[in-house]
Protein backbone atom coordinates (compact mmCIF):
# COMPACT_ATOMS: atom_id res chain seq x y z
CA UNK A 1 0.00 0.00 0.00
CA UNK A 2 1.10 3.32 -0.76
CA UNK A 3 2.32 5.98 2.45
CA UNK A 4 -0.31 8.66 2.28
CA UNK A 5 1.64 11.83 3.12
CA UNK A 6 -0.42 14.01 6.12
CA UNK A 7 -1.65 17.29 4.64
CA UNK A 8 1.42 19.49 6.97
CA UNK A 9 3.75 17.32 4.66
CA UNK A 10 1.62 17.80 1.35
CA UNK A 11 1.55 21.76 1.87
CA UNK A 12 4.94 21.73 2.44
CA UNK A 13 6.02 19.58 -0.29
CA UNK A 14 3.64 22.17 -2.72
CA UNK A 15 5.61 24.86 -1.10
CA UNK A 16 8.46 22.94 -2.15
CA UNK A 17 8.20 22.39 -5.62
CA UNK A 18 6.94 26.06 -6.00
CA UNK A 19 10.44 27.18 -6.10
CA UNK A 20 11.61 25.21 -8.95
CA UNK A 21 10.77 25.26 -12.95
CA UNK A 22 10.42 21.96 -13.35
CA UNK A 23 8.89 19.75 -10.90
CA UNK A 24 11.81 16.93 -10.73
CA UNK A 25 13.73 19.36 -9.14
CA UNK A 26 12.38 19.22 -5.93
CA UNK A 27 13.39 15.43 -5.72
CA UNK A 28 15.88 15.77 -3.10
CA UNK A 29 14.11 18.43 -0.61
CA UNK A 30 10.65 16.36 -1.13
CA UNK A 31 12.34 13.02 -0.40
CA UNK A 32 13.91 14.88 2.72
CA UNK A 33 10.39 15.64 3.45
CA UNK A 34 9.03 12.40 2.78
CA UNK A 35 11.90 10.79 4.98
CA UNK A 36 10.80 12.82 7.98
CA UNK A 37 6.98 11.87 8.04
CA UNK A 38 8.09 8.40 7.88
CA UNK A 39 11.60 7.81 9.13
CA UNK A 40 12.77 6.07 5.89
CA UNK A 41 12.02 5.57 2.09
CA UNK A 42 10.66 2.58 1.24
CA UNK A 43 9.96 1.41 -2.42
CA UNK A 44 5.56 2.12 -2.03
CA UNK A 45 7.63 6.05 -0.60
CA UNK A 46 9.31 5.91 -3.71
CA UNK A 47 6.18 5.37 -6.03
CA UNK A 48 4.35 7.97 -4.66
CA UNK A 49 7.31 10.58 -4.72
CA UNK A 50 7.39 9.72 -8.55
CA UNK A 51 3.50 9.97 -9.11
CA UNK A 52 3.73 13.57 -7.40
CA UNK A 53 6.60 15.06 -9.21
CA UNK A 54 5.65 13.32 -12.21
CA UNK A 55 8.98 10.71 -13.04
CA UNK A 56 9.37 7.47 -13.25
CA UNK A 57 9.67 5.20 -9.99
CA UNK A 58 13.37 4.12 -11.40
CA UNK A 59 14.17 7.86 -11.59
CA UNK A 60 13.24 8.39 -7.65
CA UNK A 61 14.78 4.98 -6.64
CA UNK A 62 18.38 5.77 -8.57
CA UNK A 63 18.59 8.75 -6.88
CA UNK A 64 17.71 7.80 -3.32
CA UNK A 65 20.14 5.23 -3.94
CA UNK A 66 22.82 7.59 -4.63
CA UNK A 67 23.09 9.43 -1.45
CA UNK A 68 23.63 8.29 1.38
CA UNK A 69 21.09 10.06 4.11
CA UNK A 70 18.72 8.59 2.61
CA UNK A 71 17.39 5.64 4.62
CA UNK A 72 16.05 2.80 2.94
CA UNK A 73 15.08 0.78 6.02
CA UNK A 74 13.20 1.87 9.05
CA UNK A 75 16.02 3.77 11.64
CA UNK A 76 15.93 3.99 15.52
CA UNK A 77 14.16 6.77 17.01
CA UNK A 78 18.02 8.04 17.33
CA UNK A 79 20.45 7.97 14.60
CA UNK A 80 23.94 7.94 16.08
CA UNK A 81 26.19 8.96 13.32
CA UNK A 82 29.90 9.03 14.12
CA UNK A 83 32.67 10.31 11.92
CA UNK A 84 34.89 7.93 10.77
CA UNK A 85 37.44 10.31 8.65
CA UNK A 86 40.64 11.84 9.29
CA UNK A 87 40.84 14.77 11.64
CA UNK A 88 38.46 12.95 13.56
CA UNK A 89 40.22 9.81 13.24
CA UNK A 90 43.78 11.72 14.27
CA UNK A 91 42.01 12.28 17.96
CA UNK A 92 40.82 8.79 18.89
CA UNK A 93 37.39 8.14 16.89
CA UNK A 94 38.57 4.69 16.26
CA UNK A 95 38.44 3.99 20.21
CA UNK A 96 34.88 5.78 20.37
CA UNK A 97 33.65 3.43 17.45
CA UNK A 98 34.33 0.85 19.34
CA UNK A 99 32.80 2.04 22.64
CA UNK A 100 29.57 2.92 20.59
CA UNK A 101 29.03 -0.84 19.31
CA UNK A 102 29.89 -2.15 22.74
CA UNK A 103 27.68 -0.09 24.83
CA UNK A 104 25.19 -0.11 22.02
CA UNK A 105 25.50 -4.03 21.44
CA UNK A 106 25.62 -3.56 17.44
CA UNK A 107 27.98 -3.26 14.71
CA UNK A 108 27.48 -0.05 12.71
CA UNK A 109 25.40 0.25 10.24
CA UNK A 110 23.01 -1.90 12.44
CA UNK A 111 19.52 -1.09 14.86
CA UNK A 112 18.84 -2.01 18.24
CA UNK A 113 16.33 -4.38 19.05
CA UNK A 114 13.91 -2.33 20.83
CA UNK A 115 14.07 0.33 17.89
CA UNK A 116 15.89 3.23 19.97
CA UNK A 117 19.06 3.36 18.35
CA UNK A 118 20.97 3.12 14.70
CA UNK A 119 24.66 3.29 14.94
CA UNK A 120 26.05 4.40 11.58
CA UNK A 121 29.53 5.49 10.69
CA UNK A 122 30.02 8.52 8.14
CA UNK A 123 32.35 10.64 6.48
CA UNK A 124 33.38 14.29 6.99
CA UNK A 125 30.81 15.96 9.23
CA UNK A 126 32.11 19.13 8.48
CA UNK A 127 32.57 20.07 12.27
CA UNK A 128 36.48 18.91 12.19
CA UNK A 129 37.68 21.32 14.83
CA UNK A 130 35.38 19.80 17.02
CA UNK A 131 36.63 15.92 16.38
CA UNK A 132 35.93 13.60 17.38
CA UNK A 133 32.28 14.53 16.73
CA UNK A 134 29.29 12.66 15.78
CA UNK A 135 25.55 13.45 14.91
CA UNK A 136 22.51 12.63 16.78
CA UNK A 137 19.68 12.87 14.56
CA UNK A 138 20.66 16.59 13.70
CA UNK A 139 22.29 17.47 16.46
CA UNK A 140 25.51 17.86 16.44
CA UNK A 141 28.55 16.81 19.77
CA UNK A 142 32.31 17.69 19.41
CA UNK A 143 35.11 17.02 21.54
CA UNK A 144 33.91 13.68 22.26
CA UNK A 145 35.41 11.25 24.69
CA UNK A 146 33.82 7.99 26.46
CA UNK A 147 32.19 9.58 29.50
CA UNK A 148 30.53 12.32 26.98
CA UNK A 149 29.32 9.62 24.97
CA UNK A 150 27.93 8.05 27.71
CA UNK A 151 25.93 10.89 28.99
CA UNK A 152 24.80 11.78 25.68
CA UNK A 153 23.06 9.00 24.98
CA UNK A 154 21.99 7.97 28.85
CA UNK A 155 20.23 11.39 28.80
CA UNK A 156 18.25 9.77 25.60
CA UNK A 157 14.85 8.84 26.57
CA UNK B 1 40.69 45.31 10.00
CA UNK B 2 39.16 43.56 13.11
CA UNK B 3 36.27 44.98 12.62
CA UNK B 4 35.98 44.59 8.67
CA UNK B 5 36.81 41.14 9.05
CA UNK B 6 33.85 38.14 7.98
CA UNK B 7 35.32 36.34 11.37
CA UNK B 8 34.23 39.69 13.27
CA UNK B 9 30.74 37.88 13.62
CA UNK B 10 32.08 34.44 14.73
CA UNK B 11 31.21 33.34 17.95
CA UNK B 12 29.14 36.84 19.11
CA UNK B 13 25.57 36.39 20.05
CA UNK B 14 22.81 36.71 18.36
CA UNK B 15 25.17 37.83 15.22
CA UNK B 16 23.07 36.14 13.09
CA UNK B 17 20.09 38.14 13.28
CA UNK B 18 18.57 41.09 11.16
CA UNK B 19 18.70 43.35 14.08
CA UNK B 20 22.53 42.74 14.87
CA UNK B 21 22.97 43.20 10.93
CA UNK B 22 21.63 46.15 10.35
CA UNK B 23 23.10 47.54 13.56
CA UNK B 24 26.65 46.79 11.85
CA UNK B 25 25.57 48.77 8.68
CA UNK B 26 24.73 45.74 7.41
CA UNK B 27 22.82 46.18 3.78
CA UNK B 28 24.00 49.59 3.07
CA UNK B 29 26.40 48.12 0.37
CA UNK B 30 23.32 45.97 -1.24
CA UNK B 31 21.66 49.20 -1.34
CA UNK B 32 24.27 51.31 -2.58
CA UNK B 33 24.71 48.31 -5.37
CA UNK B 34 21.25 48.77 -6.70
CA UNK B 35 20.77 52.27 -6.16
CA UNK B 36 24.15 54.28 -7.42
CA UNK B 37 26.19 51.64 -9.21
CA UNK B 38 25.94 49.92 -12.62
CA UNK B 39 26.04 46.41 -13.36
CA UNK B 40 29.14 47.55 -14.88
CA UNK B 41 30.71 49.35 -12.20
CA UNK B 42 30.40 46.26 -10.23
CA UNK B 43 31.88 43.58 -11.98
CA UNK B 44 35.10 46.13 -12.78
CA UNK B 45 34.95 46.30 -8.69
CA UNK B 46 35.26 42.67 -8.18
CA UNK B 47 37.48 42.22 -10.81
CA UNK B 48 39.65 44.41 -9.21
CA UNK B 49 39.37 43.65 -6.51
CA UNK B 50 41.08 39.75 -7.63
CA UNK B 51 38.96 38.19 -5.55
CA UNK B 52 39.53 34.32 -6.05
CA UNK B 53 37.31 31.38 -4.95
CA UNK B 54 37.45 30.08 -1.73
CA UNK B 55 35.84 26.40 -2.67
CA UNK B 56 38.93 25.25 -3.89
CA UNK B 57 39.71 25.95 -7.44
CA UNK B 58 40.69 29.70 -6.89
CA UNK B 59 39.16 30.76 -10.32
CA UNK B 60 38.68 34.35 -10.32
CA UNK B 61 35.39 35.82 -8.99
CA UNK B 62 34.87 38.75 -11.42
CA UNK B 63 36.15 36.87 -14.52
CA UNK B 64 33.88 33.98 -13.75
CA UNK B 65 30.77 36.29 -13.87
CA UNK B 66 32.23 37.80 -17.15
CA UNK B 67 31.49 34.83 -18.76
CA UNK B 68 28.03 34.74 -18.12
CA UNK B 69 26.10 36.08 -21.48
CA UNK B 70 24.05 39.10 -21.30
CA UNK B 71 20.92 40.16 -23.22
CA UNK B 72 19.51 36.67 -23.58
CA UNK B 73 15.92 35.69 -22.95
CA UNK B 74 16.86 32.63 -20.85
CA UNK B 75 16.67 33.40 -17.11
CA UNK B 76 20.10 32.89 -15.32
CA UNK B 77 20.74 31.66 -12.10
CA UNK B 78 23.46 31.66 -9.20
CA UNK B 79 24.33 29.00 -7.21
CA UNK B 80 26.02 29.28 -3.85
CA UNK B 81 28.10 26.11 -3.09
CA UNK B 82 27.61 25.39 0.49
CA UNK B 83 28.82 22.07 -0.02
CA UNK B 84 31.58 22.25 2.48
CA UNK B 85 32.06 18.08 1.73
CA UNK B 86 35.99 18.18 1.41
CA UNK B 87 37.18 16.54 4.96
CA UNK B 88 38.85 18.89 7.54
CA UNK B 89 36.52 21.76 5.92
CA UNK B 90 34.26 24.10 8.31
CA UNK B 91 34.17 27.30 7.59
CA UNK B 92 31.36 27.96 5.95
CA UNK B 93 29.63 26.60 8.56
CA UNK B 94 30.55 29.24 10.69
CA UNK B 95 29.47 31.81 7.69
CA UNK B 96 26.46 30.76 7.52
CA UNK B 97 25.62 29.85 11.09
CA UNK B 98 27.05 33.56 12.10
CA UNK B 99 26.97 35.82 9.59
CA UNK B 100 23.96 34.48 7.43
CA UNK B 101 22.72 38.50 6.29
CA UNK B 102 26.59 38.79 5.32
CA UNK B 103 26.16 36.07 2.87
CA UNK B 104 22.57 36.98 1.82
CA UNK B 105 23.52 40.84 1.12
CA UNK B 106 26.48 38.95 -1.05
CA UNK B 107 24.08 36.92 -2.82
CA UNK B 108 22.17 40.26 -3.73
CA UNK B 109 24.82 41.89 -5.25
CA UNK B 110 26.36 39.51 -7.05
CA UNK B 111 22.88 38.93 -8.33
CA UNK B 112 22.33 42.26 -9.35
CA UNK B 113 25.59 42.47 -11.17
CA UNK B 114 25.35 39.72 -13.13
CA UNK B 115 21.14 40.17 -13.98
CA UNK B 116 20.48 36.90 -11.73
CA UNK B 117 16.97 37.21 -10.43
CA UNK B 118 16.79 33.45 -8.54
CA UNK B 119 19.78 32.10 -5.87
CA UNK B 120 20.10 28.79 -4.88
CA UNK B 121 22.28 28.19 -1.86
CA UNK B 122 23.03 23.97 -1.69
CA UNK B 123 23.88 23.16 1.58
CA UNK B 124 24.87 19.94 2.08
CA UNK B 125 22.20 17.40 3.63
CA UNK B 126 23.81 17.33 7.11
CA UNK B 127 23.69 20.77 8.15
CA UNK B 128 20.35 20.97 8.23
CA UNK B 129 20.32 23.46 11.50
CA UNK B 130 22.05 25.48 9.60
CA UNK B 131 20.37 25.30 6.14
CA UNK B 132 17.04 26.41 8.91
CA UNK B 133 19.21 29.11 10.34
CA UNK B 134 19.60 30.46 6.52
CA UNK B 135 15.84 30.46 6.07
CA UNK B 136 15.31 32.00 8.92
CA UNK B 137 17.45 34.73 7.86
CA UNK B 138 15.91 34.49 4.42
CA UNK B 139 12.87 35.32 6.15
CA UNK B 140 13.92 38.29 7.49
CA UNK B 141 15.80 39.84 4.66
CA UNK B 142 12.17 39.21 2.68
CA UNK B 143 9.99 41.04 5.32
CA UNK B 144 12.97 44.02 5.04
CA UNK B 145 12.41 44.64 1.50
CA UNK B 146 15.70 42.95 1.11
CA UNK B 147 14.23 39.99 -0.89
CA UNK B 148 11.41 39.66 -3.13
CA UNK B 149 9.51 41.68 -6.08
CA UNK B 150 11.20 45.20 -6.46
CA UNK B 151 14.00 45.29 -3.78
CA UNK B 152 14.58 48.74 -1.95
CA UNK B 153 12.41 50.24 -4.84
CA UNK B 154 15.35 49.35 -7.63
CA UNK B 155 12.86 47.31 -10.22
CA UNK B 156 15.24 44.25 -9.06
CA UNK B 157 13.75 41.05 -8.13
CA UNK B 158 15.68 38.32 -6.73
CA UNK B 159 14.54 34.76 -4.50
CA UNK B 160 16.79 33.20 -2.91
CA UNK B 161 16.17 29.11 -1.63
CA UNK B 162 17.86 26.83 0.51
CA UNK B 163 18.37 23.53 -1.33
CA UNK B 164 19.52 20.29 0.97
CA UNK B 165 21.95 17.93 -0.44
CA UNK B 166 21.50 14.67 0.56
CA UNK B 167 25.40 13.60 1.55
CA UNK B 168 27.52 13.31 -1.55
CA UNK B 169 30.91 14.66 -1.41
CA UNK B 170 30.46 14.50 -5.50
CA UNK B 171 27.48 17.45 -5.46
CA UNK B 172 29.90 20.25 -4.04
CA UNK B 173 32.09 19.57 -7.45
CA UNK B 174 29.90 22.14 -9.55
CA UNK B 175 28.34 20.54 -12.26
CA UNK B 176 27.26 17.76 -10.24
CA UNK B 177 25.56 20.11 -7.44
CA UNK B 178 23.88 21.75 -10.88
CA UNK B 179 22.89 17.61 -11.71
CA UNK B 180 21.76 17.28 -7.93
CA UNK B 181 19.79 20.70 -7.90
CA UNK B 182 17.67 19.08 -10.99
CA UNK B 183 17.11 16.24 -8.56
CA UNK B 184 19.40 13.85 -9.95
CA UNK B 185 22.27 11.98 -8.99
CA UNK B 186 25.19 13.85 -8.24
CA UNK B 187 26.92 12.95 -11.66
CA UNK B 188 29.33 15.97 -13.00
CA UNK B 189 29.01 16.75 -16.36
CA UNK B 190 31.62 17.20 -19.51
CA UNK B 191 33.03 20.94 -19.44
CA UNK B 192 32.45 22.49 -21.82
CA UNK B 193 30.46 23.82 -22.11
CA UNK B 194 30.47 25.65 -18.98
CA UNK B 195 27.75 26.32 -15.98
CA UNK B 196 28.25 30.39 -17.21
CA UNK B 197 26.69 29.42 -20.49
CA UNK B 198 24.99 26.75 -20.01
CA UNK B 199 24.51 25.83 -16.57
CA UNK B 200 21.61 25.01 -13.94
CA UNK B 201 18.27 23.95 -16.60
CA UNK B 202 20.06 24.44 -19.19
CA UNK B 203 20.19 28.28 -18.60
CA UNK B 204 23.92 30.54 -17.64
CA UNK B 205 25.06 29.75 -14.18
CA UNK B 206 26.69 31.12 -11.74
CA UNK B 207 28.53 28.86 -9.08
CA UNK B 208 30.84 30.47 -6.11
CA UNK B 209 31.56 29.26 -2.56
CA UNK B 210 29.75 31.03 0.59
CA UNK B 211 32.80 32.70 1.78
CA UNK B 212 34.07 33.70 -2.06
CA UNK B 213 30.28 35.41 -2.01
CA UNK B 214 30.44 37.05 1.48
CA UNK B 215 33.59 38.67 0.75
CA UNK B 216 31.33 40.84 -1.76
CA UNK B 217 30.05 43.30 0.51
CA UNK B 218 33.25 44.12 1.81
CA UNK B 219 34.98 44.81 -1.66
CA UNK B 220 32.35 47.26 -2.64
CA UNK B 221 32.08 48.90 1.50
CA UNK B 222 36.40 49.29 1.65
CA UNK B 223 37.25 49.06 -2.12
CA UNK B 224 39.17 46.75 -4.84
CA UNK B 225 42.50 48.69 -3.66
CA UNK B 226 41.78 47.96 0.01
CA UNK B 227 40.73 44.24 -0.40
CA UNK B 228 44.01 43.53 -2.88
CA UNK B 229 46.09 45.12 0.13
CA UNK B 230 44.99 42.69 2.69
CA UNK B 231 46.37 39.96 0.60
CA UNK B 232 48.52 39.48 -2.27
CA UNK B 233 48.04 41.64 -5.63
CA UNK B 234 46.93 38.89 -7.86
CA UNK B 235 44.78 37.32 -4.65
CA UNK B 236 42.86 39.80 -2.73
CA UNK B 237 41.98 39.85 0.46
CA UNK B 238 41.72 37.40 3.67
CA UNK B 239 40.99 33.67 4.05
CA UNK B 240 39.28 31.60 6.46
CA UNK B 241 41.84 28.61 7.81
CA UNK B 242 40.53 25.78 9.14
CA UNK B 243 42.77 24.05 11.56
CA UNK B 244 41.64 20.63 13.15
CA UNK B 245 43.88 17.92 14.31
CA UNK B 246 46.50 17.47 17.64
CA UNK B 247 46.37 21.11 17.83
CA UNK B 248 45.84 23.08 21.56
CA UNK B 249 43.38 25.49 19.62
CA UNK B 250 41.94 24.06 16.64
CA UNK B 251 39.31 25.91 15.16
CA UNK B 252 38.92 28.49 12.03
CA UNK B 253 41.21 31.67 11.67
CA UNK B 254 40.72 34.46 9.42
CA UNK B 255 44.26 35.72 7.85
CA UNK B 256 45.54 37.49 5.10
CA UNK B 257 45.92 35.34 1.84
CA UNK B 258 49.51 34.73 1.71
CA UNK B 259 50.31 34.13 5.73
CA UNK B 260 52.56 31.71 6.87
CA UNK B 261 51.25 27.76 7.14
CA UNK B 262 53.61 27.35 10.54
CA UNK B 263 52.69 30.54 12.38
CA UNK B 264 49.16 29.39 11.67
CA UNK B 265 50.00 26.07 13.14
CA UNK B 266 52.11 27.26 15.87
CA UNK B 267 50.93 30.56 16.80
CA UNK B 268 47.32 30.98 15.79
CA UNK B 269 46.24 27.45 16.39
CA UNK B 270 48.61 27.24 19.57
CA UNK B 271 50.70 24.60 18.31
CA UNK B 272 50.64 20.72 18.85
CA UNK B 273 48.83 19.36 21.89
CA UNK B 274 51.25 18.84 24.92
CA UNK B 275 53.36 15.59 23.94
CA UNK B 276 52.55 15.82 20.53
CA UNK B 277 55.50 16.23 17.76
CA UNK B 278 54.26 16.95 14.35
CA UNK B 279 54.35 14.08 11.57
CA UNK B 280 52.95 15.86 8.61
CA UNK B 281 50.28 18.55 7.14
CA UNK B 282 47.86 18.56 4.54
CA UNK B 283 47.22 22.07 3.76
CA UNK B 284 44.28 22.43 1.72
CA UNK B 285 41.49 19.59 2.37
CA UNK B 286 42.11 15.93 2.03
CA UNK B 287 42.75 15.86 -1.33
CA UNK B 288 45.98 18.49 -0.95
CA UNK B 289 48.72 16.44 -1.24
CA UNK B 290 50.42 15.96 2.05
CA UNK B 291 53.62 18.10 2.85
CA UNK B 292 56.07 17.08 5.52
CA UNK B 293 57.45 19.38 8.52
CA UNK B 294 59.72 20.85 6.56
CA UNK B 295 58.15 21.74 3.79
CA UNK B 296 55.54 24.11 5.81
CA UNK B 297 57.46 26.72 6.22
CA UNK B 298 55.15 28.45 3.22
CA UNK B 299 52.69 31.42 2.21
CA UNK B 300 49.53 29.96 2.41
CA UNK B 301 48.18 31.14 -1.43
CA UNK B 302 47.29 28.98 -4.45
CA UNK B 303 50.61 30.32 -5.93
CA UNK B 304 53.01 28.93 -3.40
CA UNK B 305 51.05 25.42 -2.29
CA UNK B 306 51.08 25.10 -6.36
CA UNK B 307 54.81 25.25 -6.42
CA UNK B 308 55.22 23.15 -3.64
CA UNK B 309 53.61 20.84 -5.50
CA UNK B 310 50.12 20.53 -3.49
CA UNK B 311 47.26 22.72 -3.28
CA UNK B 312 45.56 25.33 -0.98
CA UNK B 313 41.93 24.16 -1.86
CA UNK B 314 39.44 25.05 0.72
CA UNK B 315 42.12 26.02 3.18
CA UNK B 316 41.72 23.06 5.64
CA UNK B 317 44.48 22.41 7.58
CA UNK B 318 44.99 18.65 8.97
CA UNK B 319 47.46 18.91 11.07
CA UNK B 320 48.88 14.64 11.41
CA UNK B 321 51.40 13.89 14.84
CA UNK B 322 53.83 11.37 15.02
CA UNK B 323 51.45 8.69 16.54
CA UNK B 324 49.89 8.94 14.12
CA UNK B 325 49.98 6.13 11.74
CA UNK B 326 50.55 6.75 7.71
CA UNK B 327 49.07 3.59 6.51
CA UNK B 328 45.97 4.49 8.91
CA UNK B 329 45.82 7.37 6.72
CA UNK B 330 46.04 6.02 3.68
CA UNK B 331 43.47 3.51 4.30
CA UNK B 332 41.46 6.21 5.79
CA UNK B 333 41.96 8.90 2.36
CA UNK B 334 40.98 5.79 0.19
CA UNK B 335 38.06 4.60 2.03
CA UNK B 336 36.78 7.89 1.45
CA UNK B 337 37.07 8.41 -2.41
CA UNK B 338 36.30 5.22 -2.92
CA UNK B 339 33.51 5.32 -1.01
CA UNK B 340 32.92 9.22 -2.78
CA UNK B 341 33.54 8.25 -6.91
CA UNK B 342 30.00 8.74 -8.33
CA UNK B 343 30.87 5.92 -10.48
CA UNK B 344 30.64 7.44 -13.30
CA UNK B 345 34.35 7.31 -15.09
CA UNK B 346 36.01 4.04 -15.01
CA UNK B 347 39.66 4.53 -13.95
CA UNK B 348 37.93 6.29 -10.75
CA UNK B 349 35.03 4.02 -10.04
CA UNK B 350 37.49 0.76 -10.44
CA UNK B 351 40.42 2.22 -8.97
CA UNK B 352 39.95 3.61 -5.96
CA UNK B 353 38.24 0.34 -4.92
CA UNK B 354 41.27 -1.08 -5.68
CA UNK B 355 43.28 0.84 -3.76
CA UNK B 356 41.26 0.81 -0.83
CA UNK B 357 41.52 -3.05 -0.83
CA UNK B 358 44.71 -3.01 -1.11
CA UNK B 359 45.62 -0.95 1.29
CA UNK B 360 43.11 -2.45 3.41
CA UNK B 361 44.89 -6.09 3.13
CA UNK B 362 48.23 -3.97 4.23
CA UNK B 363 46.50 -2.50 7.41
CA UNK B 364 45.61 -6.15 8.05
CA UNK B 365 49.11 -7.36 8.08
CA UNK B 366 49.18 -9.05 5.07
CA UNK B 367 50.77 -7.06 3.07
CA UNK B 368 53.02 -7.76 0.05
CA UNK B 369 56.52 -6.66 -1.24
CA UNK B 370 55.01 -4.21 -4.29
CA UNK B 371 51.72 -2.68 -2.91
CA UNK B 372 53.01 0.05 -2.74
CA UNK B 373 54.58 0.11 -6.34
CA UNK B 374 50.81 -1.45 -7.99
CA UNK B 375 48.85 1.93 -5.74
CA UNK B 376 50.97 3.84 -7.39
CA UNK B 377 50.34 2.76 -10.78
CA UNK B 378 46.57 2.46 -10.13
CA UNK B 379 46.54 5.96 -9.03
CA UNK B 380 48.55 7.45 -11.77
CA UNK B 381 46.21 5.70 -13.94
CA UNK B 382 43.11 7.80 -12.59
CA UNK B 383 45.23 10.97 -12.32
CA UNK B 384 44.02 13.03 -15.34
CA UNK B 385 41.73 10.45 -16.86
CA UNK B 386 37.96 11.32 -15.71
CA UNK B 387 35.58 13.91 -15.67
CA UNK B 388 35.77 15.43 -12.66
CA UNK B 389 38.61 16.88 -10.57
CA UNK B 390 37.64 14.03 -7.90
CA UNK B 391 40.00 11.39 -10.05
CA UNK B 392 42.81 13.96 -9.40
CA UNK B 393 41.82 14.51 -5.43
CA UNK B 394 42.45 11.02 -5.09
CA UNK B 395 45.33 10.17 -6.89
CA UNK B 396 47.35 13.20 -5.97
CA UNK B 397 46.86 12.62 -2.58
CA UNK B 398 47.52 9.09 -2.12
CA UNK B 399 50.70 9.27 -4.94
CA UNK B 400 52.37 12.07 -2.34
CA UNK B 401 51.74 9.71 0.74
CA UNK B 402 53.07 6.88 -0.96
CA UNK B 403 55.96 9.15 -2.17
CA UNK B 404 57.03 10.42 1.06
CA UNK B 405 56.33 7.95 3.56
CA UNK B 406 57.39 4.61 1.68
CA UNK B 407 59.77 4.04 3.65
CA UNK B 408 56.98 4.18 6.80
CA UNK B 409 54.56 2.11 4.69
CA UNK B 410 57.09 -0.30 3.46
CA UNK B 411 57.30 -1.65 7.36
CA UNK B 412 53.93 -2.73 7.18
CA UNK B 413 55.12 -5.58 3.72
CA UNK B 414 55.78 -8.80 4.79
CA UNK B 415 58.39 -10.53 1.94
Amino acid sequence: MSPEFSEQTKKAIAEIVARYPKKEAALLPVLHAAQREFGYISRATEKSVAGLLEISPAKVHEVVTFYTMYNRQPVGRYHVQICSNLSCSLLGAGSLIDHLSEKLGIQPGETTPDQKFTFSLVQCLGACEQAPCMMVNFEYFGNLDTPKIDEILDNLE
Amino acid sequence: MEDKAISHFFKQDGAHTLAFYLNQNGYEQAKKALKELTPEDLLNQVKAANLRGRGGAGFPAGVKWGFVPQGGDKPKYLCVNADEGEPGTFKDRYIMTYAPHRLLEGIIISCFCVGINTAYIYIRGEYENVAQRLETAIDEARAQGFLGKNILDSGFDLEVYVHRGAGAYICGEETALLESLEGKRGNPRLKPPFPASIGLFQCPTVINNVETIANIPLILHHGPEWFCNQGLPKDGGTRLFGVSGPVKKPGVYELPVGASLKDLIFTHAGGMQDGKTLKAVIPGGMSAPILKPDEIDITLDGDSLMEAKSMLGSGAVIVIDEDASMLEVLRIVAEFYSHESCGQCTPCRVGNPWIRKTVKRMAEGKGRRGDIENIRRVANNILGKTLCPLGDAAALPILALTEKFKEELETSLSD
